[in-house]
């Protein structure tokens, strides 16, 4: 039980510490790469609640695929110096009374939770697997999958359509 | 299990042949040289027949799929063929105007079916999962169809804007769905009345998922206050997408919202019905009144479209009361075949005025049509003493038939709000009338046999089916929501 304790707070600590990096860095490459270093330690916690699958999707999908695509726009655009002043003054006051107001709330909601959450189904031991995924995605969820298939063709032909460059052939 | 995957399939099959046929579009589209895009314009419209056809073969049968997912029943038929009507209207009135403004491309067509294709669905959608997954595929090409008139500003900034919020709203709608689902411990519409039913959910989440997902499918029918989009979306984007985006995210924006709240929601009823009789007062009021100052006729359709998603959600105010929810369905649906027929007769006398670079588009344009081009003036004419509910016509019908709902469901003072705003409204459309016939003017009007014919079929019917409305209001009647 020890590790498992010590485990989670060393995770939780990288996991904070690195989006506040995040947040605090005035190089855009810095903050991306504190960004994958977030998701690295949110993906490891997946793996402790049993859900390999999205763990390592996570880290394909998140900490791979997108975050390169992020470096290499901040890179080729050359935009690492990010802008120190905000146009918007007040934004940075009104976030911080917003966010704590949001904190209180939320802790108000776990001290005083009131009313029947809907009944939970227990899950079973190889919920989250690979497998298990894998069969739900074709057979309950065959629709909606072979509907993001589509989705995601039409904004494939969209993007293309409207970045492509124009060749005039008046 | 493999039977009940080929019945499923069968349930969706229209979907699937237009699906499959804007991807196959999208590959002939290649071999097509630039000059004969009339070509996958009229495979895009051959498409749209062909799903129709499978529709009308296989009308009355009412049959759920995918465990749940979809519900094919008639109120989704009914739906299916207002939108492929609709889809093949668009067809016709965007070849010749793509072609001189220059912005035709093949994928303008394709876009279209993936967007149709969405709408359906929306139309069938008995799962919260299926409702968002098919409002993105039918957002989505109509965010790049707004935006395919790239590098022209407005069009850009159509796009974007659209873009931008509907991408907000889609948070509210999954936001709504999550709620929901912590609620009721499902987001299929069929487990969700058996929990309500058993008893077993939590009232006050339910009340909170209810509220975003209006919000959320608010944004989409364009009712205030989520409207503020809409005057710059229809002004910037090209008038034929605006013309079909007017009709086909409207009916399946109400397609949603009547599936959703008249089956699962009916329990929250005490407390959604003041907002929604609120919403609908507030986006009649403002849609009309604002409409008065507008000089662009895009705008001026755009504010009235504003305004007639403000009466059909004034239909979806009495829901809760079992007794008149099916009247509730059948005018909202009556509605908007109204809807669309008058706006398409209006939107194809608007592109036939059209000049380049989006000249042609005040109101002081039209002066003189009267004398010049007698029968554009008279479909114009029709189309907005329909918007306004004049009697020979299908505005009036419908509209007679959503009063007398809100009426029976107990709401005077809305029905009220609803016939005062319509008389507020007469003068804005009217005004178009007179300049068309009172003021001397030589518009300039683009000749074209299939706007001309788009203009009048719709006009006429407009106005024949007003007058036969028997079999409509019967159809309209007969598409009742199914639960299994």
């Amino acid at each position: 039980m020890l590790i498992d304790w010590i485990i989670f707070f060393g995770l939780a600590v990288v996991a904070i510490a690195s989006g506040i990096g995040l947040l605090l860095s005035k190089n855009a490459i810095y903050a991306a790469l504190n960004l994958i270093a977030n998701f690295t330690a949110v993906a490891i916690f997946y793996l402790i609640l049993a859900a390999p699958f999205i763990a390592l999707a996570q880290i394909a999908v998140y900490a791979g695929a997108i975050m390169v695509l992020f470096l290499f726009v901040i890179m080729l655009l050359g935009a690492e110096r990010l802008g120190g002043t905000s146009t918007l003054r007040w934004q940075r006051p009104l976030a911080i009374v917003l966010g704590l107001i949001l904190i209180v709330e939320t802790v108000l909601v776990f001290i005083n939770r009131s009313g029947a959450i809907a009944p939970i189904v227990e899950v079973t031991a190889d919920f989250g697997s690979p497998a298990a995924i894998g069969e739900s995605l074709f057979s309950t969820y065959l629709l909606p999958f072979e509907v993001i298939s589509v989705l995601l063709l039409a904004a494939m032909i969209g993007a293309i359509v409207l970045t492509r460059r124009r060749d005039q052939k008046a | 299990m493999p039977n009940d995957l080929w019945l499923s399939i069968g349930a969706i099959l229209p979907i699937i042949v237009l699906a499959v046929w804007a991807c196959l579009l999208l590959l002939v589209d290649l071999f097509i040289p630039a000059q004969r895009k009339g070509w996958t314009a009229s495979l895009a419209a051959v498409g749209l027949l062909i799903t129709l056809a499978v529709i009308l073969s296989r009308l009355g049968q009412s049959q759920s799929g995918f465990g749940g997912m979809v519900m094919v029943d008639n109120f989704a038929n009914f739906l299916s063929i207002l939108l492929l009507a609709s889809g093949l209207a668009a067809i016709a009135l965007s070849h010749d105007y793509l072609q001189r403004t220059g912005i035709e491309r093949g994928e303008y067509y394709v876009l279209l079916l993936f967007s149709i294709s969405g709408m359906m669905l929306m139309g069938m959608a008995s799962d919260l999962i299926m409702v968002f997954l098919a409002l993105e595929l039918l957002s989505i090409p109509l965010y790049v169809l707004a935006g395919i008139a790239v590098p022209r500003l407005n069009s850009e900034e159509a796009a974007i804007k659209y873009f931008l919020l509907g991408a907000f709203a889609s948070g509210f709608l999954v936001y709504g769905t999550a709620l929901v689902y912590g609620a009721s411990g499902s987001t299929s519409i069929a487990k969700i009345v058996q929990v309500i039913q058993a008893g077993q959910h939590n009232l006050t989440l339910l009340l909170a998922g209810a509220g975003l997902i209006l919000v959320g499918l608010g944004f989409k029918v364009a009712v205030a206050p989520f409207h503020m989009w809409t005057p710059d979306v229809y002004q910037g984007a090209p008038s034929s997408v605006t013309a079909f985006m007017a009709v086909g995210a409207k009916a399946a924006g109400f397609a949603a919202l009547l599936r959703i709240f008249v089956l699962a929601f009916p329990v929250v009823s005490l407390d959604m019905t003041p907002v929604l009789w609120s919403v609908a007062a507030l986006t009649m009021i403002l849609g009309n009144f604002v409409a008065i100052a507008q000089k662009n006729i895009k705008r001026l359709l755009a504010y009235s479209s504003i305004a007639h998603a403000g009466y059909i959600l004034m239909a979806l105010t009495p829901y809760g009361q079992s007794n008149v929810s099916a009247d509730s369905v059948a005018s909202a649906l009556f509605y908007l075949v109204a809807y669309a027929l008058t706006n398409f007769a209006a939107w194809a006398v608007v592109i036939a005025l059209e000049q380049a670079d989006e000249r042609g588009l005040e109101l002081s344009d039209y002066a003189g049509l009267g004398r010049k081009q007698p029968a554009l003036a008279a479909a114009m004419t029709v189309a907005m003493l329909s918007f306004t509910g004049v009697p020979p016509t299908l505005g009036f019908v419908g509209k007679f038939f959503l009063f007398r709902t809100v009426i029976e469901g107990g709401f005077i003072g809305l029905a009220l709000i609803g016939v005062l705003t319509s008389l507020v409204s007469a003068y804005y459309y009217l005004r178009v009338v007179v300049i068309m016939y009172m003021q001397e003017g030589e518009p300039v009007v683009r000749r074209d046999g299939w706007l001309y014919a788009t203009a009048f079929v719709s006009s006429i019917g407009v106005v024949a089916l007003s007058i036969f409305a028997g079999p409509l209001i019967a159809l309209a009647s007969r598409a009742i929501l199914n639960l299994f």
